[in-house]
C-alpha cells in the first residue's frame, strides 16, 4: 500500500536519510526500530511531507507523495502522531478533533466512532486539550488523526513516558485498527513495546533501512535488536 | 468649564484614540501571533487607508455620507490587496525568517511612504464626515461622528473576535498560530493561511485609518504614531489576545486622551512606554498572554 523507495533527506547540509527504503501493506503493522538520531522520525515527517526529498519516492496506491506539498498529503489518507503529541495545547478536546475532521471533510459518524474508541475524551471535550493527562493527551492525538479516517496511520513513538496500563491502551487500540484494515507504521525505540503488536519489524541506523524480519524471528532470537538498538533495550 | 465635565471630554477624547488603536493593533497583534513576524510596514497600511479614502471620497460628487460609505469599503479592500501582493512577493520570498521580515518590511514601510508622496502629495487633507449632528451635552457639543467611529470598531472587534473564536476559519487559524508543522498534516494550507492573516491585518488597519480621517485628515507621514502606539499596545495587552488588545488599547488610548488635555501629549507618551517597560520587566508575556511554551 505505501512503499517508500530510496529517499534521500537533509535538514539543511546534514544528509539524515540515505536511500532508505520501507513498505508497509493494508491490515499490517510496520515497526521502525532504531536508536536515537537514527532517523526514524525523520522517516514520518518525509512520509508527511514536512521534510522534502531530495531523491526517491514515496507510493502511496499510484500516487505519488513526495511531489506533493505537505497540507495535500494528508487528504490521500494518511494520518499522522507526531512524537510529543503535538497537540494544539491551547485549543479544547474537541476544537482539536474538528482539525482532524476538517483535513478529509469528515462529519459527525466519524466523530462519533471516535469517540466510542476513546470514551474518556467524550467527557472532556470542553476542557482545553493542554491540561489533560499525559494517556489522555496521547489518546486524544490518535483520536485527532483517526478523525482523517486513514488508510495509513504513522505513529511516532505513542507509548513514551506512559503508564503501564495506558501503553496497553494504545497497543490494543493499534491492534483492532490493524484488524480493520489500516496500514500502520510504528516509530518505537523500546523493544517490548513493539514485539507485542509489530507484524515486521524494520531496523533503521544511519538513515537506511539495515533489515526487515517478520516479528517472529525476534520472538525467538533477539540478536538484531542488541545489534542496532543496543543493549538494555 | 469645571472639572468633571473637562474630564468626561478629555476620556470621550480617549475614547475614540482607544477604539481606533485597538482596531490597529489588532491587525498587528494577529500577524505578530500567527505568523510570527513584525510587520514595521503596519503603520503604512493605516496610511495608505486614509490616503485612499480621500481619493476615493473624491470620486463621488452628493452626499458625503455615500462617498464615505465607499471609502469604507473599498479603501480596506485596496489595502489587503496591496499586503497580499506584498506578502507573495517580499515575505514569502524569505520564508517568513523574523530578522529578514523586519529589515523587509522596513524596506516597504519606505516605499510605501515615498509612493504615497509621489502620488498623493504633501499635503493635509480631510474627508467629510459621513454624518454632522452634534450630541449637546449640558457644558459642551460633541460630535456625533465621533460616537460613529467607537461604535463601528466596537463591531468590527466583535466581528473579529466572532470570526476567531466561533468559525472553522477561526480554528484554522489559531491551530497555524499554536503548531505550524502539526497544521500542515491536518490538512491546513498554511501558506495560504499567512496569506489571509497578513491582508485582514492591514484591513483592520486601513478600516480604522477610514474612520479617523474625518477627523485626522489624511498625510503620508501619518502612519508613524498608529505604528508605535499598536507595538505599545500589543506588548502591554499580550500577544494573539484580543481581550488584552482590546484592555490595552483602552488604557493607552484613555490615559493618552486625559493626559493629553491635562498636562501634555508629551507626558503622555511617556507614560505609555514606562508602562511598556514595566510590563516589559515584571509580566513579559503581556498582561493578557499566555506563556509561550
Amino acid at each position: 500500500m505505501l512503499k517508500v523507495n530510496a529517499i534521500d533527506a537533509s535538514y539543511g547540509s546534514v544528509q539524515v536519510l540515505r536511500s532508505l527504503s520501507v513498505s508497509v501493506s493494508a491490515g499490517e503493522v510496520l515497526c521502525m526500530l532504531g536508536r536515537n538520531g537514527a532517523g526514524k522520525t525523520t522517516t514520518l515527517k518525509a512520509i508527511m511531507g514536512l521534510v522534502r526529498t531530495q531523491a526517491g519516492e514515496i507510493d502511496l496506491d499510484g500516487t505519488d507523495l513526495s511531489k506533493l506539498p505537505a497540507h495535500l498529503v494528508p487528504k490521500q489518507g494518511i494520518a499522522y502522531v507526531p512524537q510529543g503529541r503535538r497537540l494544539f495545547a491551547e485549543l479544547s478536546v474537541a476544537d482539536n478533533l474538528e482539525i482532524g475532521l476538517m483535513a478529509r471533510g469528515m462529519g459527525r459518524e466519524t466523530r462519533e466512532r471516535v469517540l466510542e474508541l476513546f470514551p474518556v475524551l467524550r467527557e472532556r471535550l470542553r476542557q482545553r486539550s493542554g491540561t489533560l493527562s499525559g494517556g489522555e493527551q496521547q489518546m486524544l492525538a490518535m483520536a485527532r488523526a483517526l478523525c482523517l479516517e486513514p488508510k495509513v496511520l504513522l505513529l511516532d513513538e505513542p507509548t513514551e513516558g506512559l503508564m503501564p496500563s495506558m501503553i496497553a491502551a494504545i497497543r490494543d487500540s493499534v491492534s483492532s485498527l490493524r484488524d480493520q484494515g489500516v496500514a500502520v507504521i510504528l516509530v518505537e525505540q523500546r523493544v517490548d513495546a513493539v514485539l507485542p503488536v509489530a507484524d515486521r519489524v524494520a531496523f533503521i541506523e544511519n538513515g537506511a533501512t539495515r533489515d526487515t524480519v517478520p516479528v517472529e524471528t525476534l520472538r525467538e532470537d533477539l540478536t538484531l535488536v542488541h545489534r542496532y538498538v543496543g543493549v538494555g533495550h | 468649564m469645571d472639572f468633571g465635565p473637562y474630564l468626561f471630554l478629555a476620556s470621550l477624547e480617549g475614547l475614540v484614540t482607544a477604539a481606533v488603536l485597538a482596531l490597529t493593533a489588532l491587525g498587528l497583534s494577529l500577524v505578530f501571533g500567527v505568523m510570527r513576524i513584525v510587520n514595521v510596514a503596519h503603520g503604512e497600511f493605516f496610511m495608505l487607508g486614509a490616503v485612499l479614502a480621500w481619493w476615493f471620497a473624491g470620486l463621488v460628487s452628493g452626499s458625503p455620507a455615500f462617498g464615505f460609505l465607499i471609502a469604507l469599503v473599498l479603501s480596506p479592500l485596496v489595502v489587503g490587496a496591496v499586503a497580499l501582493l506584498c506578502e507573495r512577493t517580499v515575505l514569502k520570498r524569505i520564508d517568513y525568517n523574523p530578522e529578514a521580515t523586519i529589515v523587509a518590511t522596513i524596506g516597504l514601510l519606505y516605499i510605501i511612504q515615498q509612493l504615497a508622496l509621489t502620488f498623493y502629495g504633501p499635503d493635509a487633507r480631510p474627508v467629510q464626515a459621513p454624518i454632522n449632528f452634534r450630541i449637546v451635552f449640558p457644558w459642551f457639543g460633541w460630535s456625533g461622528y465621533k460616537l460613529v467611529v467607537i461604535g463601528v470598531s466596537i463591531l468590527l472587534l466583535l466581528a473579529t473576535w466572532f470570526v476567531l473564536t466561533r468559525t472553522r476559519l477561526g480554528l484554522i487559524m489559531r491551530a497555524t498560530q499554536y503548531d505550524r508543522e502539526t497544521a500542515q498534516a491536518f490538512a491546513i494550507p498554511v501558506d495560504k493561511v499567512y496569506a489571509a492573516v497578513f491582508a485582514i491585518g492591514a484591513m483592520l488597519a486601513a478600516t480604522a485609518a477610514v474612520l479617523i480621517v474625518p477627523i485626522q485628515q489624511a498625510h503620508y507621514l501619518m502612519g508613524l504614531d498608529p505604528l508605535l502606539l499598536s507595538f505599545i499596545v500589543v506588548i502591554i495587552g499580550g500577544l494573539g489576545s484580543i481581550l488584552g488588545t482590546v484592555v490595552a488599547a483602552l488604557i493607552i488610548g484613555l490615559s493618552d486622551g486625559i493626559i493629553s488635555v491635562f498636562f501634555s501629549p508629551t507626558l503622555a507618551k511617556i507614560l505609555a512606554t514606562l508602562l511598556v517597560a514595566f510590563v516589559l520587566v515584571i509580566r513579559p508575556q503581556g498582561l493578557f498572554g499566555a506563556t509561550q511554551r
